[in-house]
C-alpha cells in the first residue's frame, strides 16, 4: 500500500553543473522496464520456468485436491463397490501431500533463481555506475532509493511474473477440464476467470494507481514536515517557531488521514467483487451443468472446482496491485542498465550464460598507452603533467568554468592553485582525474593526451585526495589499503603518522582492525579526513592531488598536517595542492591564484605577497587574523 | 522486539482506535457466520444436484450468503483502513508533539533521523498490519468456532477431531517459528552487513574509482551480493519449511476428518448433505490460522514501527517551568556559576564560572568537542547544567518560561536548518507577521539582497527540502537575517563562518559585525576572522574556561 512514487526533492543544486545521471530520468516506453528484466532473466530463465511451473503445480493440486475429493464423497454415497474408488482415494492422499511439497520447492527454486539474478543485476548496476567517468553527487536517499529500486526487480518476478503466469496457467486447465464434462458450464467457467483474472485485476490497477497519485505528494510533504520538525528543532525553538511548525504538520496529517480513509472505500471494492464474481460464477457453473443433464456428481465437482478455480485467478489482482507499486522503481534499474554497457564478467562461469555475454573484460574507452605498453604510468616513475590553454564549459553559452588555464607541473614540482570559491578550483582538479574533458586545449601527461589513457590507469599517476573522500564501512585498514592494495605495516605507519592519526589508532583496542562505521561515522570530522588524507599519501601517486587537504581541521592542526604531509611526499613526486587556505603554502615552488576561471596570478608565496593584487589582501586578511589567533595562547 | 500481535498501549493511546476495533471484531463473527452459512447452502445444492435435481431455494441462499459476504469484505477492509489512517495520524501527531515537548537537546543526533523516518514513512508501514494482518487475525479466532459450532450440530464425531487437531497449528506455528526466529537473529548481523555493502559500495564510488579500483570492485560487489544470497536462503529455507511443516499438519487433519466420513458415507450412516457439509467447512478451520501466521512476517515492519511510536511517544517529559514564571531582562548581567555539564560518557564542561556585562562581545576559541557548542546550548536552554546554575538579570535560567527568555535571544547556528518553504518565511521564522519593509530591511542587513535578486521568484522562491538550492554561505546569511529580524538583546553565534571560503567569509563577517553592534554577543570562532571586534576572549579546552587577553598584533610568533 506504500511503495507509491517519490517525489525526488532534488532542486538545481549549488552542484547541478555536474551531469545528472539517468538513474532519474524516466522513460516513456511502457513495456521497456519489464522486457530489460526479462533480458537479465535469460540466463536464469531455466530456474525461473521451473518456479513456475511448480507454482502451477501447487495451485492445480489445490484444485484437484477439492475436485476430486468432492467427487468421492458424492460417489460415495451412491455407495458403490470399494475397487471403484480406489484410484480416487489414492488420488486425494498424492495430491494433499505434493500440493505442500510443490509449495515448498516452488518458493526455494523462485528464490534462489531471483536472489541469483539480483546478484547479477546489483554488479551490472554498480559496473554500470563506476564506468561513468564524470563525477556523480548523490544524496544518501536516491543511494538507498537505488537499492531498493534493485530490490523492485526480486518482487517482479517473485511476486508478480511467477504466480501470475502459474494462476494464467492454471486457469487455461481449469477451463479444459472443465470443458470434457460440459462446454456450456466451461463456457461459465471461462467467463468468470476472464472477470477474475484480467477485469479485476485491470481495475486494481487503475485504482490503485489513481490513489498513488492523490497519496504520494501529501506522504511526501508529510516527510519534509517530519524532517524539519526533527533536524529543525533546535531552530525552531530558539526562535518561537515550533508550535506553528507542529500545528501545520498535525493539519497535515490529519488531512491524509480523511483522504486515506476516503480512498480506501474505492481500493476494497475490487476485492468485494472478486468475492462476488467468485460465489455467482459457481452458480452459473451448476445452471448451465443442470441444464445440459450433467450427472449429478460431475456437478458437484465443476461446482467446487469452480470456486477453487477463480480463488487462483483472483491472485491475479494482488499480483497487479505490486506490479502498479513496482513500476517506478523498475523503470529507474532499466533506464540505468539500459544504457547498454558492457556486461560484467560472470564469475558464475558454471551457469548458462548467452552466447554475447563475453568472460573478459572489455574497455570502454580506447586505451592506447596500456599498464604493461611502454609508455605506461608506472608507480614511482616521475611524470610531467601539462595544462595548455585549458577551456571547460559545462553549458554552452554559459561562462567557462576555466579559461585558457596553463600549467607545468614537472617531475618533483610542488604547485599550489588558491582563489576565492567558484574560482575554477573544483574543475581543475575534476580535468585532471579525467571527470571533466576541456572544450578546448590540452591536458597531457608526458605528451600523451589524458585521455588517451584507460580509465584504471590513470589513477595510478595522477589522484590522491579528492573532494568528498568516502571513508567507507571496513576497517581502518581497509579503508587504508584502498590507496595502495598490498602496502605493508610500515607504509601504513608512516602514511598515518603524516596525516596525525597514527595517535588515535594506537589508542583503539582494535588498533588496525577498528571499524569505522557507517560513512565513518565512528569518527570525527577531523578524524575522516586524516583518514582520507592518510589514504590519498599511502597511494602516493606520481602527481599527488590534495584537495582541500585540512578541511575541517582547526588552524594549528591544518598547519601541521600540511607540512607533514608534503614532508612524507617522496622528492621525485610532483604535488598538486588545492586550498581556499594561504597558510602553509611558503614553501611550494608555485601558487597559482584562480578567479573566474582565469589565472589571476601566479608565483611563488614571496613575490605575491609583496606583489599587490589578491592574493596579497587575502594573505593580509587571513594573516593578521591567525596571528591574533595564534598570540592568544596563554 | 515486541512480538505480540497485538499492542495493548494502542488503545490507550488512540482511544478512537476503539470503536473501529469494535466493528471489526463484530465483522469478523460476521464472516464466520456467512463462511458457514454459504457452505450450508452450497451442500444442499449439490446433495439434490446428485439426482440431477435443482434446489431453487438452496442455491438462492448461496447466491444471498456470497454477496453478503462480498459487501462484508468491503466492509472489512474500508474499516481496517479507517483504521488504519486515525491510528497513523494520531501516532504522528504523538511524536511529532514529543518532539516539540522534549526539545532540541533530547531530538539532537540520531534520534532525528530515527524520528523523522518514523513519523513520515516509517508509520505508513502499518497499512500491511491494519489491513491484512488483523482482519486475519479476528477471523483465526471466529472462524473456527464458528464451524466447530456448525460440525458439532450436523456430525458431532467429526467435530471432536477437529477440536482436537486444531491447537496443532498454532503450536507447531510457535515452535516453527521460534526456530525461525533464532535463526534469523543469528544471521542477522551478517545479513545486515552484506545488504548493506552495495549501498556502501555505490556512495563510495567516487573515491574507488579516484583510486583507480571502481572496476575491481564490481567482483567484489558480486561476491557479497552472492554472500548476501546464501546467507538469505538458509534463512528462507527453515521459513519455507516451517509453512511445509504447518500445511501437512493441516492437511492431515482434514484427512483424519474426511476418512471415517467417507467410510459412514459408504456404509450409508451418513447423509450426503452432512458429509459435503463437513468436507467443506473443514478446510476452512484451518486457513485463517495459518493465514494470520503468514500475514504476520509480512506486518512486522509496521508492528516495529507501532512499538517504536507508542515508546518514543510515551518518554516522560522533564517538568518544565510554570506558565508565568519570571522572564529575566536579557539587557542585565549574565553568570555562570561553577556549571558541570555532564553527557552519558564525556563532561563537556567543568565547574565553569563566568560573568558576561550587557554590551560584552565575547568570542570563544577552542578545538572541537570542546564544550563551545554547549555554552551556547546552555544559554538557549537545550542544555540543562548537571552542576552549578546560570543566572540572568539575577533569575535563575532553570526557573524561566524556556520560550520568553528565547524571545531575548537571536541565535545563529553553525548549520541552520532552512525549511521547505519560501525563502521569506525561512527568514521570518518564529514571526510570520514581520511587515514587507522589515523583512526588506533584514535582508538587507545580513546582505542577502544579490542572493534574492538570483532567485527565479525573489523572496518567495520555494527553498526544497533542508534549503536544497542555496549555497552554505547563503545559507549562512539566511539565518544571520533571521537573527536581525529577531532583534533581540543577547546575539549567540556558532562559528556562523565555519565551511564558508574567504570571499562569502568576508561578506558574513560584515554582516556579523552590524549584528553584534549594541548588543551582548557571545560568538564561537573556529576560523581567527572573527576575534578582531571581541572585547574579551575565552578559551575552552578539555570543558574547562581560560581568559586570554587579547595581545596587540606585532607578537607574529608562528
Amino acid at each position: 500500500m506504500n511503495a507509491a512514487p517519490e517525489p525526488t526533492g532534488d532542486g538545481p543544486g549549488p552542484l547541478a553543473e555536474a551531469p545528472q545521471t539517468v538513474v532519474d530520468a524516466v522513460p516513456d516506453g511502457r513495456a521497456s522496464a519489464e522486457r530489460t528484466v526479462l533480458r537479465l532473466a535469460r540466463p536464469y530463465l531455466g530456474r525461473l520456468v521451473g518456479a513456475g511451473l511448480l507454482a502451477a503445480a501447487t495451485e492445480f493440486a489445490g484444485l484437484a485436491l477439492m475436485a476430486t475429493a468432492t467427487w468421492l464423497l458424492m460417489s460415495a454415497a451412491g455407495q458403490p463397490p470399494l475397487d471403484r474408488l480406489t484410484v480416487a482415494i489414492v488420488a486425494v492422499r498424492a495430491l494433499a501431500i505434493s500440493r505442500g511439497v510443490f509449495r515448498y520447492t516452488e518458493r526455494l527454486a523462485g528464490h534462489d533463481a531471483v536472489l541469483r539474478m539480483i546478484t547479477d543485476v546489483r554488479a551490472r548496476v554498480f559496473a554500470t555506475l563506476s564506468a561513468r567517468r564524470t563525477a556523480v553527487h548523490r544524496s544518501g536517499d536516491v543511494l538507498s532509493r537505488l537499492v531498493s529500486d534493485v530490490e523492485a526487480v526480486q518482487d517482479l518476478l517473485l511476486r508478480v511474473l511467477v504466480p501470475g503466469s502459474a494462476a494464467a496457467l492454471v486457469g487455461v486447465l481449469a477451463v479444459a477440464g472443465a470443458a470434457l464434462i460440459s462446454p456450456p458450464a466451461a463456457g461459465a467457467l471461462a467467463v468468470g476467470l476472464l472477470i477474475a483474472g484480467v477485469a479485476l485485476p485491470a481495475l486494481a490497477t487503475a485504482v490503485t494507481r489513481r490513489n498513488a497519485a492523490e497519496v504520494a505528494p501529501l506522504r511526501g510533504a508529510l516527510a519534509t514536515d517530519a524532517i524539519d520538525l526533527t533536524h529543525g528543532a533546535a531552530d525552531l525553538a530558539a526562535f518561537g517557531a515550533t508550535d506553528a511548525a507542529l500545528h501545520a504538520a498535525e493539519q497535515r496529517a490529519t488531512r491524509l488521514a480523511r483522504l486515506e480513509r476516503g480512498l480506501a472505500a474505492t481500493g476494497f471494492a475490487v476485492d468485494a467483487a472478486g468475492v462476488l464474481v467468485a460465489g455467482l460464477t459457481a452458480v452459473a457453473v451448476v445452471l448451465a451443468a443442470l441444464a445440459a443433464d450433467v450427472p449429478g456428481v460431475l456437478v458437484g465437482v465443476l461446482a467446487v472446482g469452480t470456486l477453487a478455480a477463480v480463488e487462483v485467478a483472483l491472485a491475479l489482482v494482488s499480483a497487479a496491485r505490486q506490479w502498479t507499486q513496482l513500476r517506478p522503481g523498475l523503470t529507474r534499474v532499466a533506464a540505468l542498465l539500459d544504457a547498454d554497457l558492457p556486461t560484467p564478467p560472470s564469475a558464475a562461469a558454471d551457469l548458462p550464460t548467452p552466447p554475447s555475454a563475453v568472460a573478459d573484460l572489455p574497455t570502454p574507452a580506447p586505451a592506447v598507452v596500456s599498464a604493461n605498453g611502454t609508455g605506461g604510468p608506472g608507480r614511482g616513475g616521475a611524470h610531467e603533467l601539462r595544462f595548455a590553454e585549458v577551456t571547460v564549459r559545462y553549458r554552452a553559452g554559459a561562462a567557462p568554468a576555466l579559461d585558457r588555464v596553463s600549467l607545468d607541473l614537472p617531475a618533483g614540482r610542488r604547485v599550489a592553485v588558491v582563489g576565492p570559491s567558484g574560482a575554477g578550483k573544483s574543475t581543475l582538479a575534476a580535468v585532471l582525474t579525467g571527470a571533466v574533458r576541456p572544450a578546448s586545449g590540452r591536458v597531457t601527461l608526458d605528451g600523451h593526451d589524458l585521455s588517451t589513457y584507460a580509465e584504471e590507469e590513470l589513477p595510478r599517476a595522477v589522484g590522491g585526495l579528492l573532494a568528498e573522500a568516502y571513508v567507507f564501512h571496513a576497517t581502518v585498514r581497509e579503508n587504508l589499503l584502498l590507496g595502495r592494495a598490498g602496502a605493508g605495516e610500515e607504509e601504513l605507519v608512516a602514511a598515518t603518522a603524516a596525516a596525525g592519526l597514527l595517535e588515535w589508532v594506537r589508542a583503539q583496542p582494535a588498533q588496525w582492525d577498528t571499524l569505522v562505521g557507517e560513512e565513518g561515522g565512528q569518527l570525527s570530522g577531523g578524524q575522516r579526513q586524516r583518514l582520507a588524507l592518510a589514504r590519498a599519501l599511502l597511494a602516493a601517486p606520481p602527481v599527488l592531488v590534495l584537495d582541500e587537504p585540512t578541511e575541517g581541521l582547526d588552524p594549528t592542526a591544518a598547519d601541521a598536517v600540511l607540512a607533514s604531509a608534503l614532508a612524507a611526499t617522496p622528492a621525485g613526486h610532483s604535488v598538486l595542492v588545492i586550498s581556499h587556505r594561504l597558510s602553509g603554502l611558503a614553501e611550494l615552488d608555485e601558487i597559482v591564484v584562480l578567479d573566474g576561471g582565469r589565472v589571476i596570478q601566479r608565483g611563488r608565496h614571496a613575490e605575491l605577497v609583496t606583489a599587490p593584487g589578491w592574493y596579497r589582501d587575502q594573505w593580509l586578511l587571513q594573516a593578521a587574523a591567525e596571528r591574533g589567533y595564534l598570540a592568544l595562547r596563554p | 522486539m515486541n512480538r505480540r500481535p497485538f499492542d495493548p498501549r494502542l488503545l490507550r493511546r488512540v482511544p478512537a482506535a476503539r470503536r473501529d476495533l469494535a466493528v471489526l471484531a463484530l465483522l469478523g463473527v460476521l464472516a464466520a457466520g456467512l463462511i458457514v452459512a454459504q457452505a450450508t447452502a452450497l451442500a444442499a445444492v449439490l446433495a439434490t444436484a446428485v439426482d440431477g435435481r435443482l434446489d431453487r431455494p438452496a442455491l438462492a441462499g448461496f447466491a444471498v450468503a456470497v454477496a453478503a459476504r462480498s459487501a462484508l469484505v468491503w466492509a472489512q477492509g474500508t474499516v481496517s483502513a479507517r483504521l488504519a489512517a486515525t491510528v497513523k495520524a494520531a501516532l504522528r501527531a504523538d511524536l511529532l508533539g514529543a518532539v516539540g515537548r522534549h526539545g532540541p537537546g533530547w531530538v539532537a543526533g540520531q534520534r532525528a533521523g530515527q524520528l523523522a523516518t518514523l513519523a513520515g514513512r516509517g508509520l505508513d508501514a502499518l497499512d500491511a498490519y491494519f489491513t491484512g494482518y488483523l482482519p486475519q487475525l479476528v477471523l483465526s479466532v471466529t472462524v473456527p468456532v464458528a464451524v466447530l459450532a456448525r460440525v458439532v450440530f450436523a456430525d458431532w464425531g467429526s467435530a471432536v477431531i477437529i477440536a482436537l487437531t486444531l491447537p496443532l497449528i498454532p503450536v507447531f506455528g510457535a515452535l516453527l517459528g521460534w526456530q525461525a526466529q533464532a535463526a534469523t537473529e543469528r544471521q542477522w548481523r551478517r545479513l545486515s552487513l552484506l545488504g548493506g555493502h552495495f549501498l556502501d559500495m555505490v556512495a563510495g564510488l567516487p573515491t574507488l574509482r579516484a583510486f583507480g579500483r571502481a572496476r575491481a570492485q564490481t567482483e567484489v560487489v558480486r561476491r557479497m551480493a552472492d554472500g548476501h544470497r546464501v546467507a538469505t536462503m538458509k534463512t528462507l529455507r527453515i521459513a519455507f519449511l516451517s509453512a511445509l511443516v504447518l500445511e501437512l499438519v493441516a492437511t492431515l487433519s482434514v484427512a483424519l476428518v474426511a476418512v471415517p466420513v467417507g467410510i459412514r458415507l459408504l456404509g450409508g450412516g451418513l447423509a450426503l448433505q452432512t458429509a459435503l457439509l463437513v468436507l467443506l467447512l473443514t478446510p476452512e478451520a484451518y486457513l485463517p490460522l495459518r493465514a494470520a501466521g503468514s500475514r504476520f512476517h509480512a506486518s512486522m515492519e509496521g508492528l516495529t514501527a507501532l512499538d517504536e511510536a507508542l515508546t518514543v511517544s510515551a518518554t516522560p517529559v522533564a517538568p518544565r517551568a510554570a506558565e508565568g514564571a519570571a522572564t529575566p531582562n536579557g539587557r542585565g548581567e549574565i553568570r555562570f556559576e561553577s556549571v558541570t555539564v555532564e553527557y552519558e560518557r564525556t563532561t563537556a564542561l567543568r565547574d565553569v564560572t563566568l560573568t558576561v556585562r550587557p554590551g560584552e562581545r565575547i568570542a570563544i576559541i577552542g578545538p572541537s568537542g570542546a564544550g563551545k557548542s554547549t555554552l551556547l546550548g546552555l544559554l538557549l536552554g537545550f542544555v540543562t547544567p548537571t552542576g552549578g546554575r546560570i543566572t540572568v538579570d539575577g533569575v535563575d535560567l532553570a526557573a524561566v518560561d524556556p520560550d520568553a527568555w528565547r524571545r531575548q535571544l537571536a541565535w545563529v547556528p553553525q548549520r541552520a536548518h532552512l525549511f521547505a518553504a519560501s525563502l521569506a518565511d525561512n527568514i521570518r521564522l518564529g514571526a510570520p507577521d514581520t511587515p514587507p519593509d522589515a523583512l526588506a530591511t533584514a535582508v538587507h542587513d545580513a546582505a542577502l539582497d544579490d542572493v534574492v535578486a538570483g532567485l527565479p521568484d525573489g523572496l518567495e522562491t520555494l527553498l526544497g527540502e533542508r534549503g536544497h538550492g542555496l549555497s552554505s554561505g547563503q545559507r549562512q546569511r539566511v539565518a544571520l537575517a533571521r537573527a536581525f529580524l529577531r532583534d533581540a538583546p543577547v546575539v549567540l553565534l556558532d562559528e556562523p563562518t565555519a565551511r564558508l571560503d574567504t570571499a562569502a567569509e568576508a561578506v558574513v563577517l560584515d554582516a556579523t559585525r552590524r549584528l553584534v553592534t549594541g548588543r551582548t554577543a557571545l560568538l564561537v570562532a573556529h576560523r581567527p576572522a572573527l576575534l578582531a571586534d571581541a572585547d574579551r576572549i575565552l578559551r575552552i579546552e578539555d570543558g574547562r574556561v581560560t581568559e586570554l587577553t587579547p595581545e596587540p598584533t606585532g607578537k607574529a610568533t608562528r
